[in-house]
């Protein structure tokens, strides 16, 4: 039976994963972007979701108070030990791809943040409240660029079309609380993610029909994020992500 | 007409915080070092720098970060160590405090006359003076020319901090300091 700083620490350090896995994805479109703006735009964007998680990391590190930091768990644990759901670490694709991932991540956190804003664990909260300003603000865009795909052209459609396609079977994992989560929801620290389900596909179905576009007729559903198992592409994102740190460890500039 | 100054309670709550404190030398010390991205503002002119606390050895110098991602905070944290120690002052710890959340209600006066002056229109030039914090898509002051004919190019400027906007007057493009 681990304590409840240890759950806290655990929880701490999912949250930061989810961060750091997109906030990479998402940093690859620096100078890749469709036009200066949007490069710039994903860059920022990139930038908020790398300081949210180091703001999880280091509270985890904090809570663990044995020395580590939250470099050591961005850059030293591999694969299996990494609990971010799925959807944060799928390739970044095209544009289409990148925000529709953007709008269905957005849209979660928006009630998520705000959920969590009134965790019994202030420092928890804190982070929240901070970081819900910044989610808003990229709800904005991505809701923006839905719109602007969704009716633009054939080709865009298409595109947005088949990104809804290959990212929905990754959509559900959000709302199913494993047993850590659900222990730390009985003592009002985690969010309940089965509570804002509802409120997510109203939201990305009003979203989706203004734009023109289908929610999928899928029945596929991949799981396993937050048990560490994950798909071929997080350990790819890693070795690209941690090849620095781990040929020059302790390396500081 | 006369116009009556108003400002916002996190800003009054602000500045009694730094007239009540005994530690005037130190916040003295700090209105020296700038945000190195936008080097007209100080740390208390932005709202960065939120207490001056003492716990019997050292003076904690308490920050917090404007967005989460920011890569200035690294920066005015050095910045911050080197005007103590300039001055002959060692013992202080630099400690990062996440709550209240940062927000552009806590820019002094003298920072939005800055600001605007510098050619960054500050978060009050939205029509509704900030009061609902959301960053519109039109209408923000030009600081070039005064005009309200001005309009969205891009949701973020060259910092997190700023979003890009055009004046349809003046033409020229402009950084708008985003309200939030």
């Amino acid at each position: 039976m681990l304590d409840l700083k240890e759950k806290t620490k655990q929880y701490s350090t999912r949250l930061g994963d989810d961060s750091l896995i997109l906030g990479h994805r998402i940093s690859e479109w620096t100078s890749n972007g469709p036009f200066l703006e949007e490069d710039i735009a994903l860059g920022n964007v990139a930038l908020d979701y790398i300081g949210r998680a180091r703001m999880f990391y280091t509270y985890a590190a904090d809570l663990a108070g044995n020395g580590k930091t939250e470099d050591d768990l961005a850059y030293l644990r591999s694969e299996r030990e990494f609990q971010n759901y799925l959807i944060n670490e799928l390739p970044r694709g095209d544009f289409a791809f990148t925000m529709v991932r953007q709008l269905f991540v957005d849209v979660f956190f928006s009630y998520y943040l705000k959920a969590l804003t009134n965790s019994n664990d202030t420092e928890l909260a804190a982070i929240a409240t901070k970081s819900l300003k910044e989610t808003r603000y990229h709800l904005r865009r991505s809701r923006d660029w839905t719109l602007r795909l969704g009716l633009g052209t054939d080709e865009s459609k298409a595109r947005m079309t088949k990104a809804l396609a290959e990212i929905w079977g990754y959509v559900h994992e959000l709302f199913e609380p494993d047993e850590l989560e659900l222990e730390l929801i009985a003592c009002g620290i985690a969010v309940d993610t089965r509570e804002i389900k509802d409120n997510w596909f109203a939201d990305i179905g009003a979203i989706l029909s203004e734009a023109d576009l289908a929610i999928p007729d899928a029945e596929w559903a991949v799981r396993g994020g937050r048990k560490g198992y994950h798909t071929e592409h997080l350990s790819m994102l890693l070795s690209v992500m941690q090849s620095v740190h781990r040929a020059h460890p302790g390396a500081n500039w | 007409m006369t116009i009556i100054p108003t400002i916002s309670t996190v800003l009054y709550d602000k500045i009694q915080l730094r007239e009540r404190s005994e530690y005037t030398n130190i916040w003295s010390l700090l209105d020296n070092v700038y945000d190195p991205e936008i080097p007209v503002l100080s740390v208390w002119d932005i709202g960065i720098l939120q207490n001056i606390e003492f716990d019997g050895d050292d003076y904690l110098i308490i920050i917090t970060p404007t967005y989460s991602g920011c890569p200035a905070v690294d920066a005015i944290k050095e910045d911050i160590a080197k005007e103590l120690q300039d001055n002959q002052i060692f013992n202080y710890q630099i400690k990062t405090r996440l709550s209240p959340a940062w927000t552009t209600d806590s820019m002094t006066l003298e920072g939005i006359n800055k600001l605007r002056a510098y050619g960054i229109a500050p978060p009050t030039d939205v029509l509704d003076g900030c009061a609902l914090h959301i960053t519109p898509t039109e209408n923000i002051l030009c600081p070039q020319c005064n005009s309200r004919n001005t309009h969205i190019i891009s949701e973020f400027g060259s910092t997190a901090c700023k979003a890009l906007f055009k004046c349809h007057d003046c033409q020229e493009p402009f950084d708008f300091f985003k309200c939030i």
